[in-house]
């Protein structure tokens, strides 16, 4: 499959069987693609204080922090996570946005910062699951038992310098390993055999969607985009309201007003498959909002999804209906993961 | 997985099996191993009369929803109801208890327009 121009598999062996190894031992993801810039000098906690909506201020080097990357409309340029060094910050963002961002950044640059864009340098591999911790332990000869959710470490293992930290986009308990492009099949190989003991399984682009969404993680380009606000994405625990950045006034006023729509999670009460475009209808057929993920939950076997539901349908346990071609499926609106990590 | 000899295909990747003018539809190997693992299967509702080229049930794998058309017209006499509880049947035995559905044939000249079992390995081999 090509995706965004890299060649990537969308399953290795079976969509279902890699999802369920992540959630019930562990699986190794290639997220080279994804982009990676870094900012640096006197000004770059301003610059990037400005451009997102979360607060970088507090990030000490070794701490990791989630956020939307904000336009002034109020809308999310891209969704961040972003790493403190000790110069700087070195910031991941969505494959597909890795221009846009760079070019966003760039036009919003004070004096004295420098924006570098490292992605055809940078690799990314992932250890997802219940045993990641065990895998990395043994495959680096090093006790990440102490790295907590959300830390990093720098150092070096066989002379290639290794970045881990403890995130993830599955909802289990994992790492995130960056090695620079030159080294990233060396790690690989390593990686995959320590794994296979421990029945790791080298996991496609198809099970992390699943795994995502059961973890109700919104993804950059179906659940929010410039369209969308934190706000209505759910996302206001990344919005850090004593700071300013572009679009906060947007985002005030919403709070004032309330929202009009909001990103729901929904669990279908019958057999079928919401898909992103279906519209959601109330009890009396009328279109109330729109989904924008869904699938089969390998782990619920239920049909799961996020959509935006019109106030007040939105509100946890609200029965919903799904138009999918030409039935209306009940739905049960959801809060919070579909699915709990086991640690 | 072999395909059977004695079926008929088409370009679409189903399969059809003719006893006693009815024909037994269901999807290929080749196609449930490209679709992954089958979640859900919408059957047709029984006595529904479909067109040649009409879709008629729909193939549903975590990844991607998938059209059956009805490779002959005819009236659905049978569905495979073994399929709504055990989807995952398509993939795992897609020639046999993996079927989806049975029409009663109206036109057995269209039977002649499906593509032999050679003629489907020789498609294969293109794809």
């Amino acid at each position: 499959m090509n995706f965004h121009g890299w060649e990537m598999p969308v399953h290795y062996t079976s969509l279902v069987e890699e999802h369920l190894c992540v959630r019930e031992k562990a699986g190794l993801f290639d997220l080279s693609h994804m982009g990676e810039l870094r900012l640096s000098g006197d000004t770059a906690l301003a610059t990037l204080d400005r451009l997102i909506s979360n607060d970088p201020s507090k990030l000490e080097p070794g701490q990791v922090l989630y956020s939307p990357l904000m336009n002034e409309r109020g809308g999310i340029v891209d969704d961040l996570v972003i790493y403190r060094e000790g110069d700087g910050f070195f910031a991941v963002v969505n494959a597909a946005n890795v221009e846009k961002d760079e070019r966003w950044i760039r036009d919003h640059l004070l004096p004295g910062t420098t924006l570098e864009n490292i992605s055809a340098d940078t690799a990314l591999l992932a250890i997802q699951g219940p045993e990641a911790e065990t895998i990395v332990n043994t495959a680096f000869a090093c006790d990440h038992g102490s790295l907590g959710n959300f830390r990093y470490w720098d150092y070096v293992w066989n002379g290639i310098r290794v970045r881990i930290s403890r995130t993830g986009y599955t909802g289990e308990d994992g790492f995130e390993i960056y090695v620079s492009a030159g080294a990233v099949q060396t790690v690989w190989n390593m990686l995959l055999k320590e794994g296979q003991p421990h029945g790791m399984q080298p996991i496609g682009l198809g099970a992390r969607d699943t795994l995502r969404l059961e973890a109700r993680l919104p993804l950059y380009g179906q659940d929010i985009d410039e369209s969308t606000t934190p706000l209505e994405a759910g996302l206001s625990f990344a919005v850090a309201w004593d700071t300013e950045f572009l679009g906060k006034a947007v985002l005030t006023k919403q709070r004032e007003e309330g929202l009009g729509r909001r990103l729901a999670g929904f669990i279908l009460q019958e057999r079928g498959i919401a898909r992103s475009g279906c519209t959601i209808l109330d009890g009396q057929g009328s279109p109330i909002g729109t989904v924008t993920s869904g699938s089969m939950s390998p782990s619920l076997q239920k049909g799961i999804g996020l959509g935006y539901i019109q106030r007040p349908w939105n509100k946890a346990g609200t029965e919903v209906y799904v138009q999918v071609r030409n039935r209306q499926l009940k739905a049960l609106t959801h809060k919070g993961r579909f699915v709990q990590g086991k640690k | 997985m072999a395909n059977p000899r004695d079926y008929l295909y088409t370009k679409d990747h189903e399969w059809v099996r003719v006893i006693d003018g009815t024909a037994r539809i269901g999807i290929t190997e080749y196609a449930q191993n490209e679709l992954g693992d089958v979640v859900f299967v919408e059957l047709p509702a029984p006595e529904l009369i479909v067109e040649e080229g009409e879709g008629f049930a729909v193939v549903e794998s975590v990844k991607a929803v998938s059209d059956i058309y009805a490779p002959v017209s005819g009236t659905v006499k049978a569905v495979n109801e073994a399929l709504e509880d055990s989807p995952e049947l398509v993939n795992e035995s897609p020639f046999d208890e993996g079927w989806i559905a049975e029409l009663e044939i109206n036109d057995e000249s269209q039977l002649k327009d499906l593509m032999t079992a050679d003629e489907y390995d020789a498609l294969l081999e293109e794809v």
